[in-house]
């Protein structure tokens, strides 16, 4: 502990280092137990799981965005977009064949969305409410027109992702997987690691973030932002930092979205992706990286349990596709009506209340901990 | 020139629709200041109940009232039962509820009307109008667009300007407190606002539906363009929702027209944040500012 | 050392994976490696395919599946084929290319399919092409003619085209037009991708001097085509050729009205159904068009055939076809259309080239017998199968036809030609083919 203390020190810079030890241990668990799951899955459910790590991702970034700094982003899926098109152009280039390749691609991906983040964050935050809500979800129509503008994003029949085949891995891997397992690591199972393995580092960075000085800001800001303002927080600077942070994690999203369908299409960055990504955020819960988890889990695996409900139902396959949205903005609407703080806020408020009349001690505790 | 000039025609004609549709969202924010985010949906569904009476061979014209009756209808009821709640209440709410609903109005209708796509006819031709031996790019039923629309506009300054009952509504938009102490049913106005609005935009779903395919996503592109027309001339300005309806209709017929189809969203978006961040209020609110 | 290690971890984890099996259900172990009979029993074949249900192209392609379905139960009835029946998983893709990889996916993991058979549509196959060949998943019969389905099996070994494809279809047309309106001034309307590629590509062997503008349109984009009508009105267009699919025939046709644009019409195959685009067309005005008459506005279009359709009752296969539709369609109000004449035809092909096959039938052993034998498979289509191991390209020839009252009168007779500069030649040999008087292929 102390070893890994001394290499993330400078990261570790401006947290107490007991939080990001805490976060480590739950996110290594956490990716023991996914790994484990993934193994022992059929290759069919090996895609959903890879599927729900990078709405995971995603979901994870516009939480702490909304959550946190209270900017409501429609445009997710834009910058998913051009997370995935930005990944699909490098593979295209490098190849593709090699680990080294699918990383490099994911950190263009992350960077390039940065910069985006930047450019799109800056206007946004001077907007509030149904404004920035209506300018995302233009953004969110715009941006993945521009594919069918210029050929070499390959129009609307979109671009092929090319993906390393698991024989091409080094053997380090393959062995490790192995080990860990007990079966052979393919295709399949090899993008669920990575998503996994990805997820989990996303959220420990983001959980990070979420308790250091500037998610304090970005409380701050959401809060009440004239005294925030008068506290000294720059209300302009806090919000595009956590435009850009949101971006990167979308940007990341995309990349693997694109490697896991093959396939970087502008019909995959439709109005209603962004939505969806909303309807997880609220589901789970604003500003809850475990209620993004959960809200990515159904995303995930909803589509097709819905589906069987509806054909079970008597409707025909077509309409059974259906139900899906319809659940989707219903969650939405009973979330907002009902239970604001969404599945995690609303356990957690239930557990508290419930410590709260039990124990002062724990009472001062939670108290504390808000406070710092 | 003959390309010039019937690309504005077009343009007008486009316009006219996102001014009704503009206006609609204008009565809404002026009565609740709510963006509705679900009244594309909303006039998608009044759309479709006017297909099916046109299927089973009601006139059109009923069918248009039929379709307007059951926009009123169906504001008035999304008002008192979904909107109520979060009146008042911080704004993200009322965003994210209205998308909500904007999702499951769309699913409905595709799980009851189906996902086809249908053709939906149009009250008078749809072929363009010849003068001598040139046609100009303007057909019947483009003059009755731009017809229906000034008629809709004409019928709201009445009604506001005129009567009592637009008098009430004005007040109690403008300061519930002040008017319920005068004897205002303020929470009765806010919703006939809503089903006015609606019917506004149900005239908007069946003029662009006219002589073109409908399915469930047919009026998803007015989401963001009515939105963006009516933040243009000002949410709070009818009038101005009109000229910005005007406006967004020619510069999105003139780039697709001369750039390409696909760079419309983002002229439109790159005007939206151009009014925004230059002027805040739009081009035509009387208020001297506002937070956006 | 490494070994005992190795087998330690390894029986913690086989007992770890197998609590967890119990504890979630998750699914079941696959072999990976004999993959070769996947969807084969000793009585049923399993095969899937995509189609836009749903979204813009659906209207006339949502009901291709119904004419295989129907053919497969007629064939499963009269015991199968090799004592096997066949069953079919459709799946809807909204001519969204994301989709395509999404239910594909599905097809190929949980329903595991023996095949893909007849997926459609040009943006969408391709996206899944690479994938299906990397997995070792015969995906025959295309329903698209997009060259990149046969003309490179060493790249795509698993892929079989169907229909004629575009670029023939392309030269066809074009030389047509050549000799029969060598003053017209052509405008190329072309859905963009693919598909108006390869059309463009044929066309422009014949008609590049003519070609005056060349317009797109984004299938599942703006549904105004005024702009692109427009343009051509500016440019004096008196020719309009379209590569694109059945709705956009009838919103070209709407948009061209409605700005006064006056033309000849050509439209390829796949877009070209009289009574579809009438039907559509009628729909959109009615009130001033009684839907009856909707397919009189198609007059006069140019078009080109490949398979006898609903228009021509008295072909033997159409009578076929009509047979098997009246016994076996799930819904029998509704009536035979060339979709699901096309759908037939496809399945009657994917019969005959099971039969040929024989008893002993893996994913390898499908491919092999339709590059071998599939050359002389006797079928509907008017000119014969050019599949070979150097070309797993479809149908050769089509010929050109104008539309009258809704039916097909010919211009030409049968022409068949292949890919590049091959020469264009009359041959009707194929078109006389007859089908066996079980309606079955032996």
């Amino acid at each position: 502990m102390e070893r890994l203390r001394s290499i993330l020190g400078p990261l570790a810079r401006p947290i107490t280092s007991v939080p990001l030890a805490r976060h480590l241990v739950v996110a290594l668990i956490a990716f023991v137990v996914a790994m484990a799951v993934i193994g022992a899955s059929s290759q069919y459910l090996q895609t959903r799981y890879a599927e729900m790590a990078y709405f995971a991702i995603a979901a994870g970034g516009l939480t702490l965005l909304t959550g946190l700094s209270g900017q409501l982003s429609l445009g997710h899926g834009a910058l998913m977009a051009v997370g995935a098109y930005a990944a699909t152009l490098v593979l295209d280039r490098t190849g593709g064949e090699t680990l080294a390749d699918v990383f490099v691609a994911l950190l263009v991906a992350i960077a390039v969305c940065a910069l985006v983040g930047v450019v799109v964050g800056v206007p946004a935050a001077r907007l509030h409410g149904p404004y920035i809500a209506g300018a995302t979800l233009t953004l969110a129509v715009a941006v993945p027109r521009l594919a069918n503008q210029w050929h070499v994003l390959g129009g609307e029949q979109g671009l092929q992702v090319p993906v390393p085949r698991a024989a091409e891995l080094p053997a380090w891997i393959q062995d490790l997987v192995w080990f860990f397992t007990a079966v052979e690591i393919d295709q399949y199972s090899f993008l669920a690691y990575l998503g996994w393995l990805l997820l989990a580092l996303t959220f420990v960075a983001l959980a990070n973030l979420s308790r250091s000085r500037v998610g304090r800001r970005w409380r701050a800001v959401r809060d009440d932002d004239v005294s925030a303002e008068l506290a000294g927080i720059h209300l302009g600077r806090a919000r595009v930092v956590a435009f850009t942070v949101s971006a990167m994690a979308a940007g990341l999203a995309g990349g693997l979205m694109a490697m896991n369908v093959r396939l970087t299409a502008p019909g995959a960055f439709t109005i209603t992706l962004s939505l969806t990504l909303l309807a997880a955020v609220v589901l789970g819960g604003l500003g809850s990286l475990p209620g993004a988890l959960i809200g990515a889990g159904v995303l995930a695996f909803l589509p097709h349990f819905a589906t069987d409900l509806g054909e079970s139902a008597g409707l025909s396959a077509t309409q059974a596709a259906e139900v899906t949205p319809v659940v989707y903005g219903l969650v939405l609407m009973l979330v907002i009506l009902l239970a604001p703080a969404g599945i995690v806020g609303s356990l957690r408020s239930l557990v508290s209340r419930a410590s709260r009349t039990s124990s002062l001690a724990s009472a001062l505790g939670s108290t504390k901990e808000k406070t710092t | 020139m003959q390309q010039f000039l019937d690309t504005t025609l077009g343009g007008l004609v486009l316009g006219a629709v996102y001014a009704a549709f503009a206006l609609a969202l204008c009565l809404i924010w002026r009565s609740t200041r709510i963006v509705n985010f679900a009244q594309a949906a909303m006039a998608m569904v009044t759309t479709y109940i006017a297909l099916s009476l046109l299927n089973a061979d009601v006139p059109y014209w009923l069918a248009f009232l039929a379709a307007l009756a059951a926009g009123f209808g169906l504001g008035a009821v999304i008002e008192r039962v979904i909107i109520r709640p979060v009146e008042g209440k911080a704004e993200l709410n009322a965003v994210i509820l209205t998308l909500g609903l904007f999702m499951v109005l769309h699913g409905l209708t595709a799980i009851t009307f189906g996902v086809q796509h249908r053709g939906f006819p149009a009250p008078v031709s749809t072929n363009a109008i010849s003068v001598g031996d040139t046609s100009i790019g303007i057909t019947p039923f483009g003059i009755l667009t731009i017809v229906v629309v000034a008629l809709v506009m004409a019928g709201l300054v009445v009604l506001f300007r005129f009567t009592d009952l637009g008098l009430r509504m004005r007040a109690a938009a403008f300061n519930g407190e002040v008017s319920r102490l005068l004897g205002v049913r303020v929470g009765r106005m806010l919703t006939l606002g809503w089903a006015l609005a609606a019917a506004v935009g149900a005239v908007a779903g069946m003029l662009i539906a006219g002589g073109d395919l409908v399915n469930p996503a047919f009026m998803d592109p007015f989401v963001i363009y009515g939105f963006i027309a009516a933040v243009l001339g000002g949410l709070d300005s009818p009038l101005g929702s009109v000229i910005g309806g005007l406006i967004l209709g020619l510069s999105l017929s003139y780039v697709t027209g001369y750039v390409g189809e696909h760079l419309a969203p983002l002229v439109a978006l790159g005007i939206l944040m151009v009014v925004l961040l230059v002027r805040p209020s739009g081009l035509f609110s009387a208020a001297a500012a506002r937070r956006v | 050392m490494r070994n005992t290690a190795r087998r330690a971890v390894q029986v913690v984890c086989v007992l770890t994976t197998a609590s967890l099996l119990a504890a979630c259900g998750a699914g079941k172990e696959r072999p990976s490696e004999d993959g070769s009979a996947v969807g084969v029993t000793d009585t049923t074949i399993k095969i899937g395919a995509h189609f836009p249900l749903t979204g813009p192209a659906a209207p006339g392609y949502s009901e291709i599946p119904s004419g295989h379905e129907a053919f497969y139960e007629y064939v499963n009835d009269a015991g199968g084929v090799h004592g096997r029946d066949i069953e079919m998983v459709v799946k809807d893709d909204a001519y969204n290319p994301t989709n395509t990889s999404a239910v594909t996916n599905d097809m190929i993991l949980q329903d595991e399919i023996f095949a893909m058979v007849s997926g459609l549509g040009t943006p969408t196959h391709r996206a899944v092409v690479q994938r299906l060949n990397d997995d070792g998943i015969p995906d025959l019969f295309v329903s698209s003619g997009s060259l990149q389905w046969g003309d490179d099996p060493g790249k795509s070994p698993m892929t079989f085209g169907w229909q004629t494809d575009y670029e023939i279809e392309g030269k066809i047309i074009g030389q047509y037009v050549k000799e029969n309106m060598p003053d017209a001034k052509v405008g190329l309307f072309l859905q963009d991708d693919d598909f108006g590629e390869d059309g463009e590509k044929g066309t422009r062997e014949f008609l590049d001097s003519q070609i005056v503008d060349v317009q797109k349109y984004t299938p599942g984009g703006s549904t105004d085509f005024s702009p692109q009508m427009s343009s051509f009105k500016s440019k004096g267009v008196d020719l309009v050729i379209g590569f694109n699919t059945p709705s956009y025939t009838a919103l070209s046709q709407i948009a061209a009205q409605g700005v006064g644009f006056k033309s000849k019409w050509f439209y390829s195959n796949v877009g070209s159904d009289p009574a579809l685009v009438g039907g559509l067309l009628a729909s959109m005005t009615k009130g001033k068009i009684p839907a009856e008459q909707g397919v009189k506005l198609m007059d006069g279009m140019m078009t080109t055939e490949y398979l006898s359709g609903v228009d021509a009752p008295d072909d033997e296969w159409v009578k076929l076809w009509q047979k098997v539709w009246d016994n076996y369609s799930k819904k029998g109000s509704e009536k035979l259309t060339n979709y699901r004449i096309y759908g037939m035809a496809q399945a009657y092909t994917l019969v005959q080239a099971l039969q040929a096959n024989g008893k002993d039938l893996t994913r390898e052993s499908i491919v092999k017998t339709i590059e071998e034998e599939g050359s002389s498979f006797e079928g509907p289509g008017l000119a014969p199968f050019r599949f070979s191991a150097d070309s797993h390209l479809g149908i050769s020839g089509m010929s050109v036809v104008e539309i009258k009252n809704g039916a097909s009168e010919p211009l030409t007779p049968v022409l068949v030609t292949d890919i590049g500069d091959a020469p264009i030649e009359e041959d009707d040999s194929a078109a006389s083919d007859a089908p066996p008087s079980s309606g079955i292929p032996e």
